[in-house]
């Protein structure tokens, strides 16, 4: 139970040498022991989305995936994406609309759409609802994490 | 103007750079202990051998503490002291907490929890209604029964006679962030608390009894919850109670956040009901004389059921008429979770009752629901009223009921005048708006042509009382500073759960003081700066806290006010503060320069505010008086398509129109509103609880209990603020908008309902939560 490995991978930009437990879940080695809270954990089962990070570019889910799974990975947690530019336009739209209540969805919210918008999914409120559908959200919804996203793609399409 | 402004969330830039703390994200120190509880296996039974050698000696494992162990009291009840934290001899539901294990990480106290060899002599469990009836287990000593003219004799005399029987399901909060608290010892035996909770109060309250010292010795602090929706009101002291209690034995602090399915099986949820009906109608629909029988499953402690059950019966009438009345209340014992707070507190449970059987009313006559429903509406509020346009600050306070003759006001059955009845109007405007009439043509159309997807379309009220129903609770306190450079730290009792409550009243504060929204700090909820707080719940906390800030701000600023009228030799009542600036005799001064000023002139410029509620008394037991100060209204349409084969079914469109006042905050209030009608359409769809014959939730995680996705919310949803200011003297002319929305959601299901109808002669029956094989089912009930 208490077997270690060590690990090597790229966390927001910064390269991260650790020995974690075999067991260890991916995001409770970011909270736990890189302090990285922004990840936050809702169900524990893959359901929720709460715990969503990127993974080598692909949103997955930090608690079905273990830290010994992310050796050699580049990890980008909602802290990383806070200290690029390339989740801004999200971010504002996020507060501008109202796109979140009590928050503590929002960075795997984020992170969901983030890979939706990047991978130049179209500003149709029908595929984003399905691509953000494994994301809970208890507070808002929804409509304005929709519009949100929209309005994002709307404005890159212009630009 | 800093009030009426669709402000974004006080939070916002900190949740969307994951900086925005949940007590699970607090920086621990290096010796924090975590605690996991271990939970009964059985339902109902004597505890005969409890056997933790293998639990305490599992890695990492600091304490084990069963109920011999503590050392004061042993009690996390909100209300009849009912609920040990731990329990004594006897075990009441599959999931009370028997033990306690402190580890060194929360994977560690988990995993020993789980070591625990248990030996526990079962006794018969009651977990159905139908059980607890035949053993008389209930709470009070028989069923509360509230009254108005005689109903036997109008059912009797009424032309037709409706009746029928409604199962409805209850519901988990499923807050994002699940229950936690960290607990901090200090010195003196001091005990510092960070609690996910929406009452602090009570945390302070139950900690300080837990550890035997008077409650100054305790603060409790909370800057946000990830979700509350009521989980938070009294479910959270077992947490914060374990952690003080294990943080003074070990002088360390301590951590606990359930696991989520621990969640679902430990802490109580929404009360499900059985409701029966019986009413005489005329032939166009209107009631004549109407009985409900409520029943409902309290679980095995008291908690909140009491007041959750008596505001099941007073919105038993929803937004009708009912000259005779009479609505009797069985509230019942049960081997199952202690049933809690849930945003609309046994509201929306009553208010599901009368819309059933408006619809039941108008398939058995063969008439338009909607119609059935405007027939039975309590008559409009005089002109000058709630429909007035928006004009708050033209037009004073006004009290029109001594203008009335009594004869002429409708009374609920609770015997409340209701003065402010707006759905006449905000009805005519929905069914404009959402082309109610050509849409349900085109439904009738449709299902006319298709055999297999069948389509719904309904459209409910919603007439919801504000305030707390133990009058008492309607108060709240605040605590404002002015600091010497001019910036206003601003607290009060109310807690931030989401709802953005610590924006709209920041905004109050920024208005008052005539400053930008940014001068004002937020400050987390703190027991040691306001006192004796209510829990934020029951709407209120906008309401109640706005105004205790309003008159702190008040205060300060009329000290303000008349040191620098004297220094300009001016009137105090004509200095204005506006525009981040100070008029006064002709001069304008920054803020800051008279704040500045006023401090070097000894000037205090902090101060405590307090407000209760006017108007309100009631007697809950006679179910007799005015227990609101005023209702909050809404109405929703809404259209839906099944399939006929499989029950499978989709909300396609919504439309809302919701009275919020005059909003402090329209953009708070719109996301209030279409999240309130989301998870109410979720608890009347997918949101199943399953109980197994042994008492097992079998539903205790999100793979097996299903809220809400996005895919799952209507395609098409046009939400809109009703545009009225409140007749009572609010905040601002604002209403309450947390709890009201949530019913808004009966739309869905009537809907459903109504499809469901359109499959068969028959009458469908449908139950709650319409789950896809309720649905199904009910289909064949309309087809046999």
């Amino acid at each position: 139970m208490t077997q270690t490995q060590s690990i090597q991978l790229t966390v927001n930009g910064e390269p991260v040498n650790a020995s974690v437990p075999v067991r260890m879940n991916l995001v409770d080695f970011l909270r736990q022991e890189l302090g990285l809270t922004g990840s936050h954990v809702g169900c524990e089962h893959g359901v929720c989305g709460a715990c969503t990070i990127e993974v080598d570019g692909a949103p997955i889910r930090g608690c079905l995936m273990l830290a010994v799974q992310a050796n050699g990975a580049t990890v980008t947690t909602v802290e990383g994406l806070a200290d690029t530019d390339r989740a801004d336009a999200l971010k504002a739209a996020f507060r501008d609309r109202n796109a979140l209540q009590c928050g503590f969805c929002t960075p795997g919210m984020l992170t969901s759409a983030l890979s939706y918008v990047e991978s130049g999914g179209p500003a149709d409120r029908t595929a984003i609802r399905e691509h953000i559908s494994g994301n809970y959200c208890r507070c808002t919804g929804y409509q304005a994490i929709v519009d949100a996203i929209c309005d994002v793609i709307g404005k890159e399409a212009k630009s | 103007m800093s009030v009426a402004k669709p402000l974004p969330h006080d939070s916002a830039p900190l949740q969307v750079t994951g900086q925005a703390r949940y007590i699970d994200d607090m920086p621990l120190p290096a010796n924090a202990l975590h605690l996991a509880f271990g939970l009964s296996e059985v339902a109902h039974g004597e505890l005969t051998g409890v056997d933790l050698s293998a639990v305490r000696a599992a890695p990492g494992v600091v304490a084990v503490l069963t109920a011999a162990d503590l050392p004061f009291a042993n009690d996390v009840s909100p209300s009849a002291h009912d609920e040990p934290l731990l329990a004594m001899g006897t075990v009441h539901y599959v999931g009370q907490p028997i033990f306690v294990v402190a580890a060194e990480s929360h994977l560690a106290a988990r995993k020993a929890a789980r070591l625990a060899q248990v030996e526990i002599a079962e006794k018969p469990a009651i977990l159905t209604i139908d059980q607890a009836l035949a053993a008389d287990s209930r709470f009070e000593d028989g069923p509360r029964i509230y009254e108005k003219g005689d109903a036997p004799s109008a059912i009797a005399a009424a032309p037709v006679v409706v009746e029928g029987r409604l199962e409805l399901g209850g519901q988990e909060h499923f807050y994002l962030e699940g229950q936690a608290a960290l607990a901090l010892p200090q010195e003196g035996g001091d005990m510092v608390v960070h609690s996910s909770t929406q009452h602090p109060t009570e945390i302070q309250h139950k900690v300080a009894e837990a550890l035997g010292v008077p409650m100054h010795a305790v603060r409790v602090e909370v800057r946000r919850m990830g979700g509350g929706f009521g989980g938070k009101e009294s479910q959270g002291n077992a947490l914060a109670v374990a952690c003080a209690v294990i943080a003074r034995q070990t002088g360390r602090p301590v951590k606990m956040r359930y696991d989520r399915d621990d969640d679902m099986v430990i802490t109580g949820k929404r009360h499900d009901f059985r409701i029966d009906y019986r009413v005489g109608v005329d032939a166009v629909g209107r009631i004549q004389g109407i009985e409900f029988t409520q029943y409902t499953r309290c679980g095995w402690a008291q908690d909140l059921s009491l007041p959750v059950a008596d505001r099941a019966m007073l919105h038993a009438d929803n937004a009708y008429h009912l000259a005779h009345a009479r609505i009797v209340s069985h509230r019942l014992k049960t081997n199952t979770q202690s049933a809690t707070a849930y945003r609309g507190f046994g509201g929306p449970q009553g208010m599901v009752g009368v819309e059933r059987v408006m619809d039941h009313v108008a398939q058995q006559l063969g008439l338009d629901p909607l119609a059935v429903r405007k027939a039975n509406f309590y008559a409009p509020a005089e002109a000058g009223g709630l429909s007035a346009p928006h004009a708050p600050a033209a037009r004073p306070p006004e009290d029109i009921s001594q203008q009335k003759k009594t004869a002429e006001v409708q009374t609920t059955p609770y015997h409340m005048a209701v003065e402010d009845f707006i759905l006449h109007e905000l009805i005519a405007r929905l069914e404009e708006s959402s082309d109610f009439a050509e849409r349900r043509a085109a439904v009738d159309a449709w299902n006319a042509a298709n055999p297999i997807l069948k389509k719904g379309i309904a459209l409910t009220p919603v007439k919801f009382g504000i305030s707390f129903t133990l009058t008492h609770l309607n108060q709240a306190g605040a605590l404002v500073h002015v600091y010497q450079d001019g910036s206003i730290h601003m607290n009060h009792g109310g807690t931030e759960m989401g709802q953005g409550l610590f924006r709209k009243v920041a905004q109050v504060a920024a208005e008052v003081f005539g400053v930008a929204p940014e001068v004002v700090k937020i400050t987390a909820t703190d027991t040691g700066k306001v006192p004796n707080t209510s829990a934020t719940a029951a709407s209120s906390g906008s309401d109640l806290n706005g105004m205790a800030v309003k008159a702190a701000c008040e205060t300060i600023r009329a000290r303000m006010a008349e040191f620098i009228a004297r220094e300009y030799q001016a009137e105090a009542g004509a200095v204005r503060f506006a525009g981040g600036q100070v008029h006064v005799g002709g001069e304008s001064l920054e803020f800051a320069e008279v704040v500045q000023r006023a401090y070097l002139a000894r000037v205090s410029l902090s101060s405590t505010g307090f407000y209760r509620t006017p108007k309100v008394e009631w007697d809950r037991i006679a179910g007799r008086g005015r227990p609101f100060y005023y209702f909050a209204y809404g109405a929703a349409a809404t259209e839906v398509v099944i399939d006929s084969l499989t029950g499978e079914n989709r909300i396609l469109r919504a439309d809302i129109l919701h009275d919020a006042g005059a909003s402090l905050n329209p953009a708070l209030d719109i996301g209030q509103i279409e999240g309130g009608y989301v998870q109410g359409a979720g608890w009347l769809t997918t949101e199943e609880l399953v109980w197994d014959d042994r008492g097992r939730l079998r539903t205790h995680a999100p793979s097996t209990y299903k809220i809400p996705a996005c895919s799952d919310r209507p395609e098409v949803f046009n939400v809109a603020l009703w545009d009225g200011a409140n007749r009572e003297e609010t905040i601002y002319r604002s209403k309450a908008v947390g709890e009201p929305p949530f019913m808004l959601g009966i739309s869905a299901w009537s809907a459903l309902a109504d499809a469901v109808a359109a499959c068969g002669p028959g009458y469908p029956d449908l139950q709650a939560p319409a789950t896809a094989e309720e649905v199904l089912a009910a289909i064949g009930r309309a087809r046999s």
